[in-house]
């Protein structure tokens, strides 16, 4: 398997009139193999959007190149742009962004026209392409008269219709209900065993990037934090960053003393934890809250209290104080703790990750302004 | 909406026969004003036109059709009317994609200065482009003879293509504006998924862009033609030197010849109905040719759209787009003002013939004053009658929904498509003692009956806007916290729909302080108002002075539009 989206130092700056220059996309480097899924997640306004208009051709680059299917598509160095009309490429939109002047038909025949097709094998093609996307019958309606999901069941036939090597994805699920997404979800899964294209797909929903991608990049303020499959972005998460933002998260701030490691002002009671080998004087213990063990004070693990337990629908939650830090912790139902009872918590194998980075939170701050 | 009749009729139950008489008082208001201020003139303008002491008369109706210069003056409306339409729909749509779609340096500033060509009178362009180009004494057309030793003046204004090119300088922004707003309003990934389908740039604009803002465009085109069918000042300025009549300046010529005689009327009236034939069928082929649903083109999320890059014609364009303003606004300007300041008409622009006497004779004569005067008084006051009835009348008919209410909306819209000049003569017709012995002939009072009639549905209509949008509901609330009907009609619906009402007010004062078609006819010895003056001093030879108080007009129309500016841009509609 070939790289078919390779990206190498690209860089994008916006110069606003209010806040200045915003680094959008910083130095990405990333390449997509063939036929492979591959998503973008972040939350918003880390570049999701603008990295994937890059690669379509809407955006010039400040520094850097794309190559696309082994062809230099766009590189500032050389000045040159191929226009994004003739990447060949499959796009669908967050709004659909299915014309309204036309009817379901001439929607999805429109690039074949622009290819000038023959009349029989844009019939041909456009039925079934229709087809694919369970909309025969519906040739000779006009968008406007149809709902979400078949508006973008159009937006994805007119995608596919020129059979293209490479379709791109910009949160094309959000405008739908939940029940929708999840089936159109599979839908899209199931074309692209179909006709074999590879995807990037845009999402800042967690659970659907995991569902459908073979590997994801998360990030974060213009800069990548981490590229792999979503088990190993789950299970072992690159920095704090990317451990909060899949799935959820718990930390305590440490400090190391004499070889233990105590919840960082409180120096009465240590962690039972393995110190690794790199880690500084400050440092922050990671986990999720369902893999924490809570137990009767007299197990061992660290001696605490129930704080606050709040019950969820399917387990419960657990408040519990480290230092003056609070834990979260999650545990099935039927070990149940009662408010201020007093227990144990045994961290497992938790993730290390350097002391909180002061630089990240002051240009998120000032992003916020926005 | 429906959901909610049945909580006010309830409600309406439990006040019974106190709101039901509110709602019916106000009703009634409404239908008898129409009556007096739009049923009455149309009437008696049909009424006259077909009938004689009581009897029905064609004679005088056919002798009118089939009088040649008649013909003639229907033939030139039209051909100026069409002409003026499609090339300032060209102009406005290419200038709205420039300002809209591409790469153009300094945008803010170039939208601000396209809408200049707008808020400038257009006969006083016309004026100012005669002083230029007439075919006999225009000031360049004699530079250029001289420069080029020609024979005769390159360049004839006076004519039907002279009165299209200075129709579009002034109308183009109708097209231009509707069209700027909803290329704003469109979807960017519209046009960029018809990129990603393998359309070029130029594809685009064809196949997708210029589709979805057509219903932009049939709009601007039609208030383009309606406008200049039932133009006067441009066409009287420009045609009546070379005898080139429309029917509206046809109107008043034949009025002004017959001295104002219950004749002249009459033959205007019967002209009056060809041109509100002409008008009508102008309309029923516009909606044939540009029939068009209107799609749902505007998505919440407001995105950037990719500007696309004019690269080595950005500078040609960009001096293009300047030229144009220059060549509309700014030369015309600087035409009218130096020839303010000249000695006499005629005499070369040489600094010593150059004087201030003209301002000072303007202001001495007592004409003058006393236009500003009116026009201020009149402008005020439709403003404010307008503002306040068309609301009432957008009420009953969005909220009270009594039967009837479709008429109501007609009535008020109808005379937004009839010309000015024939509005005058119905007025004219309808309050000169014919009609309980009211005779307004000659006071002010009968020009601001006619404003009241054409302007009405400006304020009407930007005030149903509004209140279409305040929920009933809302008002609703405010019923069940015990206010009564005329408490939550004062204390909810119209606070929230005062800036409505304010640009409304705007809506029509701005053009009612420079407006000529309507008083052109209307106007007695005391009651010129400011257009009228600057209009028969030129036609008296007095152009230096008509330049010196068109000077002054526009600086008053410039002071007023910046206090506009500033009041609006810090009050938020609904
Ligand atoms: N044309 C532009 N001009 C200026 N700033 C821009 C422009 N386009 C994007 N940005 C900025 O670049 C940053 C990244 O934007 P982008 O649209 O890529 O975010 P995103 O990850 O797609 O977010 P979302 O999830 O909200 O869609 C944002 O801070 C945004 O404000
Ligand atoms: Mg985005």
């Amino acid at each position: 398997m070939g790289d078919q989206i390779v990206l190498n130092h690209v860089t994008k700056r916006f110069t606003t009139k209010t806040l200045g220059d915003i680094v959008a996309v910083d130095d990405f480097n990333l390449s997509v193999h063939e036929g492979e899924c591959f998503s973008f997640l972040g939350p918003s306004g880390c570049g999701k959007s603008t990295t994937l208009r890059m690669i379509a051709g809407f955006e010039d680059l400040t520094e850097g190149e794309i190559e696309l299917c082994g062809r230099l598509v766009s590189s500032s160095k050389k000045n040159l742009y191929v226009p994004p009309e003739e990447r060949g490429l499959g796009m669908v939109f967050q709004a659909f962004a299915v014309w309204p002047h036309m009817n379901v038909f001439e929607n999805v025949a429109f690039p074949l026209r622009i290819q000038k097709v023959n009349k029989t094998d844009i019939v041909k093609r456009v039925n079934e392409a229709l087809h694919h996307t369970s909309l025969t019958g519906l040739e000779k309606v006009f968008p406007g008269d149809l709902s979400g999901g078949q508006q973008q069941r159009i937006a994805l036939a007119r995608a596919i219709v020129t059979n293209p090597k490479v379709m791109l994805l910009d949160e094309p699920l959000s405008n739908l209900d939940p029940k929708l997404r999840e089936t159109m979800r599979f839908e899209i899964k199931a074309l692209q065993r179909k006709f074999n294209f590879t995807i990037i797909f845009v999402t800042h929903d967690q659970s659907e990037a995991m569902a459908i991608s073979d590997r994801m990049m998360v990030c974060d303020m213009g800069r990548i934090m981490q590229i792999d499959t979503p088990e190993n972005l789950y299970n072992k998460p690159c920095n704090r960053f990317v451990h909060n933002f899949l799935g959820e998260s718990t930390f305590i701030n440490v400090v190391i003393k004499d070889g233990k490691v105590y919840p960082k002002g409180h120096t009465e009671q240590a962690l039972d934890l393995r110190i690794p080998d790199d880690a500084a004087d400050e440092m922050v213990v990671a986990t999720r809250p369902n893999e924490i063990a809570l137990t009767g004070p007299s197990v061992g693990g660290y001696k605490t209290h129930v704080e606050k337990r709040i019950f969820l629908t399917d387990r419960t939650e657990y408040l519990v104080p480290v230092g003056d830090q609070l834990l979260k912790v999650q545990t099935p139902h039927r070990v149940a703790f009662a408010q201020g009872e007093a227990c144990s918590v045994h961290l497992v194998d938790p993730m290390w990750y350097p002391a909180d980075d002061e630089a990240a939170d002051k240009e998120r701050a000032r992003r916020q302004l926005f | 909406m429906s959901g909610y009749g049945g909580v006010s009729a309830d409600l309406a139950a439990v006040e019974g026969r106190k709101h039901m008489n509110m709602d019916k008082v106000m009703t009634v208001i409404c239908f008898i004003l129409l009556l007096i201020i739009v049923v009455i003139p149309i009437f008696m303008i049909i009424y006259n036109a077909f009938f004689y002491e009581g009897k029905l008369e064609i004679k005088l109706f056919t002798e009118q059709l089939t009088e040649p210069n008649n013909l003639a003056a229907m033939w030139n409306t039209l051909k100026i009317a069409v002409f003026t339409t499609i090339f300032g729909t060209i102009m406005g749509v290419f200038y709205a994609w420039l300002l809209g779609r591409s790469d153009i340096p300094a945008k803010g500033l170039m939208r601000a200065l396209f809408n200049i060509p707008y808020m400038f009178p257009p006969f006083l362009g016309a004026m100012a482009w005669d002083m230029m180009f007439n075919g006999r004494s225009g000031y360049i057309n004699k530079l250029l003879r001289e420069l080029f030793h020609l024979k005769a003046m390159p360049i004839n204004i006076n004519s039907v293509w002279g009165i299209v090119f200075v129709e579009v300088s002034y109308y183009f922004p109708f097209v231009f504006m509707q069209v700027v707003s909803a290329l704003e309003r469109m979807d960017p990934t519209l046009e960029e998924s018809a990129r990603i389908a393998g359309a070029r740039q130029r594809q685009v604009i064809w196949k997708i862009t210029l589709p979805l803002v057509k219903p932009a465009i049939s709009a601007g085109a039609l208030l383009i033609l309606t406008t200049s069918l039932a133009h006067f000042g441009v066409p009287a300025i420009l045609g009546y030197a070379k005898r080139i009549y429309t029917l509206p300046t046809r109107i008043y010529e034949v009025i002004y010849n017959s001295g104002g005689s219950f004749d002249g009327i009459r033959q205007g009236a019967a002209i009056s109905v060809m041109l509100v034939v002409v008008v009508s069928l102008a309309l029923i082929l516009q909606n044939r040719i540009l029939a068009s649903g209107s799609y749902d083109i505007i998505k919440g999320k407001s995105m950037r759209p990719t500007l696309i890059k004019l690269r080595g014609a950005k500078i040609p364009l960009l001096l293009l787009a300047i030229l144009t303003l220059v060549m509309i606004v700014i030369v015309p300007l600087v035409m009218i003002v130096l020839i303010s300041f000249l000695k006499a008409y005629g005499l070369p622009l040489k600094l010593e013939n150059f004087t201030f006497a003209q301002y000072q004779k303007v202001f001495a004569a007592n004409g003058t004053m006393a236009s500003i005067r009116n026009s201020l008084f009149l402008s005020i006051s439709a403003g404010i009658i307008c503002m306040f009835l068309g609301t009432l009348i957008a009420y009953v008919v969005q909220k009270i929904k009594p039967r009837g209410s479709g008429v109501l909306e007609v009535l008020s819209m109808l005379p937004y498509a009839i010309p000015g000049t024939v509005l005058s003569i119905g007025v004219i017709l309808a309050w000169s003692g014919r009609i309980a012995g009211i005779n307004l002939y000659n006071t002010i009072w009968i020009i601001l009956v006619a404003y009241l009639a054409r302007y009405l549905s400006f304020s009407m209509k930007t005030s149903s806007a509004a209140l279409l949008q305040v929920h009933s509901s809302l008002e609703e609330a405010a019923r069940v916290c015990g206010a009564s009907h005329t408490e939550s009609l004062a204390d909810v619906t119209l606070p929230l729909i005062r800036p409505a009402m304010v640009s409304g007010f705007f809506l029509i004062f701005l053009p009612a302080m420079r407006e000529v078609t309507t008083s052109i006819l209307l106007y007695g010895p005391y009651t010129r108002t400011l257009g009228v003056q600057i209009y028969s001093l030129r036609d008296a030879g007095m152009i230096p002075q008509a330049a010196a108080l068109a000077t002054v007009a526009i600086g008053i129309i410039i002071i007023l539009n910046t206090i506009v500016t500033k009041i609006t841009k810090d009050k938020k509609g609904v």
